[in-house]
């Protein structure tokens, strides 16, 4: 199959995809309200005491100091949270019959996975931004400029290119939906144990130590310079070096677990 | 594909899952521009054998060529040529039956005005144009199974398999795709057809093959089929008790049902046998005589001397009566006497 038809394919399924996020919005509508929900109850409920042992400030910061801290945590779980969905959508798109129709055809059958992904990452897109304006909404503010803004997009494309083709890998290997929708909830579980939050130097050693190295958190950490212009170091790197590797482990896997002929 | 080269050749395909033989040991030939169904009961491989050769799953042994290539070797040879309308339906619900037919003609790579045309002119050959534009989610079972085979012709395939095509379908909506598929054939595309269906085999099938535990147990016309079946009978429906029971007592062999005031006489299918019964009856004590043929049922017990165990065939074959006919010619009893092409009726 050529590149041609590859691409051809890809462009083909993703507008199936669209379609079908623009037909069924309850998915999308869920998905964007976790992330918003979170912040809502962190900023609120939590975000007096929490902002007050924040390092770096006079005297602790207040609630609007900790929106600002954990705002790019809450766009790393949208991102995420989006993911999560794209293993529901996956696992129950194998349950219908067309994808059986597709793998009797002469078509670039990676496409179909293309097709998930480059929807799983524009419905990403349209999150983050939602996410990114309530919190504006909700007094978030920074000094970053417009290449910083740049480089935060481009770290959440590439963020949600590795969290998507990891969750698409996912819910080809669910044996069910229900299986599909409870694998990827560690992503939503560990930024908790990370730099999202709190600052990891609160933590005890062990726990500590597992989340300043966990692959989110140089993801977390260069989004939060980014956002708030106060530059990037040596995290950026790694962060982009996670992703990269992450990204082609779940493209790998996800294709093996599509392309093989079933013997049962 | 030139008339001397065979649409489909399977020699001694086998397939088990796990330790449970499915497919043992198949033979099958399908000259090109013909009609095979694979006749059998659920559970005789069917699905598997259309499966195996669509590429949807890996054969164990065998040698098998579809469209002239190695189904293992050459998939992608195989796919360019079939196309594939299965049990249940391959049809995106959440997009509407426009877009669905769309969407298959994009993936058939098919340039932007070709493709329009194609999607307009099928469906109005399909009685789809009044719901093209709604979601295929709300069609009714007969819509579904149209747009899906009308899915599967938009790339042209020369060879179509079609597993169960009018299971689950009303009356109405099995005579449609026959004669979709009679149209089909016309055109020169070779099919595959599997069914549970005497009558649907026997409608449109230049050859039936019958599956039995994953075996062909009979191959051949319809007609050659049914000679080799002893079954048939003449129903007769009597006026009254004691009519009943007199004509039982001048046929041995037959089953009387009180109830329906019917009695049940075994019938070889010549005029001769016919005749005889007829002659042996009263015409003002007869209310009405039913010729009965064959069914799925009768052809299985006399091929591999079990009942085939389809879910519409429960009464033990030997006392096959009108009701279980009917159900295996027709799922819809409405209208059955019209719609069983196997059954004759003849007013007294």
């Amino acid at each position: 199959m050529s590149a041609t038809y590859t691409v051809r394919d890809s462009a083909t399924m993703l507008r199936r995809n669209l379609l079908h996020i623009r037909r069924y919005p309850s998915l999308s509508i869920m998905l964007i309200a976790q992330p918003i929900l979170f912040l809502l109850l962190f900023v609120y409920v939590f975000g007096g005491t929490l902002g007050a042992g924040l390092p770096g400030q006079r005297g602790g910061g207040d609630r609007t100091d900790y929106l600002v801290y954990i705002t790019p945590g809450i766009l790393f779980m949208t991102v995420a949270s989006v993911a999560l969905g794209t293993a529901i959508a996956t696992a129950s798109d194998m349950t219908t019959g067309i994808i059986a129709r597709f793998r009797t055809m002469n078509i670039a059958r990676v496409s179909v996975l293309t097709g998930h992904v480059l929807g799983a990452v524009l419905r990403t897109g349209g999150a983050v931004v939602i996410v990114t304006a309530f919190a504006f909404l909700l007094g978030f503010r920074s000094d970053a400029g417009p290449l910083d803004w740049l480089g935060a997009v481009g770290l959440l494309v590439l963020i949600a290119f590795a969290l998507t083709w990891l969750t698409v890998g996912m819910g080809l290997a669910a044996d069910s939906v229900e299986t599909a929708s409870n694998t990827p909830l560690f992503l939503m579980i560990l930024p908790f144990v990370s730099s999202s939050f709190v600052p990891t130097d609160a933590m005890p050693a062990g726990l500590r130590q597992f989340a300043e190295h966990q692959p989110f958190t140089p993801m977390i950490n260069t989004l939060r310079a980014l956002v708030t212009g106060a530059g990037t170091d040596s995290d950026l790197w790694l962060a982009i070096g996670w992703c990269v590797l992450i990204a082609l482990l779940g493209f790998l896997w996800s294709r093996r677990l599509f392309l093989r002929v079933p013997t049962k | 594909m030139t008339a001397t080269k065979p649409a489909i050749e399977v020699c001694g395909l086998t397939k088990s899952f796990g330790d449970h033989a499915v497919l043992a040991g198949v033979d099958l030939t399908v000259p090109a521009g013909t009609v095979y169904a694979l006749l059998g009961p659920n559970g005789a491989g069917k699905t598997t054998i259309v499966n195996i050769l669509a590429t949807l799953l890996a054969p164990g042994d065998g040698e098998i060529r579809v469209a002239g290539f190695d189904v293992r070797r050459e998939p992608a040879g195989v796919r360019a040529a079939i196309g594939v309308t299965g049990q249940f339906s391959a049809i995106d619900e959440l997009l509407t039956g426009r877009e669905n037919l769309r969407l298959m003609a994009d993936l058939a790579h098919l340039d932007r005005r070709p493709a329009t045309g194609a999607v307009t002119a099928l469906l109005d050959r399909f009685d789809l144009v009044d719901a093209a534009d709604r979601r295929a989610q709300t069609y009714s079972g007969g819509m579904k199974r149209r747009l899906d085979l009308a899915m599967t012709l938009i790339a042209r395939p020369r060879l179509i398999f079609l597993d169960e095509p009018t299971t689950g379908l009303d009356p109405r909506s099995r005579r449609e795709l026959w004669a979709i598929v009679r149209e089909l054939v016309t055109a020169g595309v070779t099919v595959l057809l599997t069914t549970q269906y005497l009558d649907e085999a026997d409608q449109l099938a230049d050859r039936i093959g019958v599956l039995d535990g994953g075996r062909l147990v009979a191959e051949g016309t319809a007609a050659e089929l049914k000679r080799r079946v002893p079954g048939g009978h003449v129903a007769v429906q009597f006026t009254g008790a004691p009519a009943l029971a007199a004509a039982a007592a001048a046929h041995p062999g037959a089953r009387p049902d009180a109830d329906a005031l019917t009695l049940h006489v075994p019938h070889d299918g010549s005029v001769a046998g016919l005749r005889r019964v007829l002659d042996s009856l009263d015409d003002d004590e007869v209310a009405g005589v039913t010729v009965e043929s064959a069914d799925l049922d009768d052809v299985f017990l006399a091929l591999t001397g079990h009942a085939a165990e389809t879910p519409t065939t429960t009464t033990p074959t030997t006392t096959t009566s009108t009701a279980t006919a009917t159900a295996t010619t027709a799922p819809n009893t409405t209208a059955s006497a019209v719609t069983a092409p196997t059954t004759e009726e003849i007013s007294a």
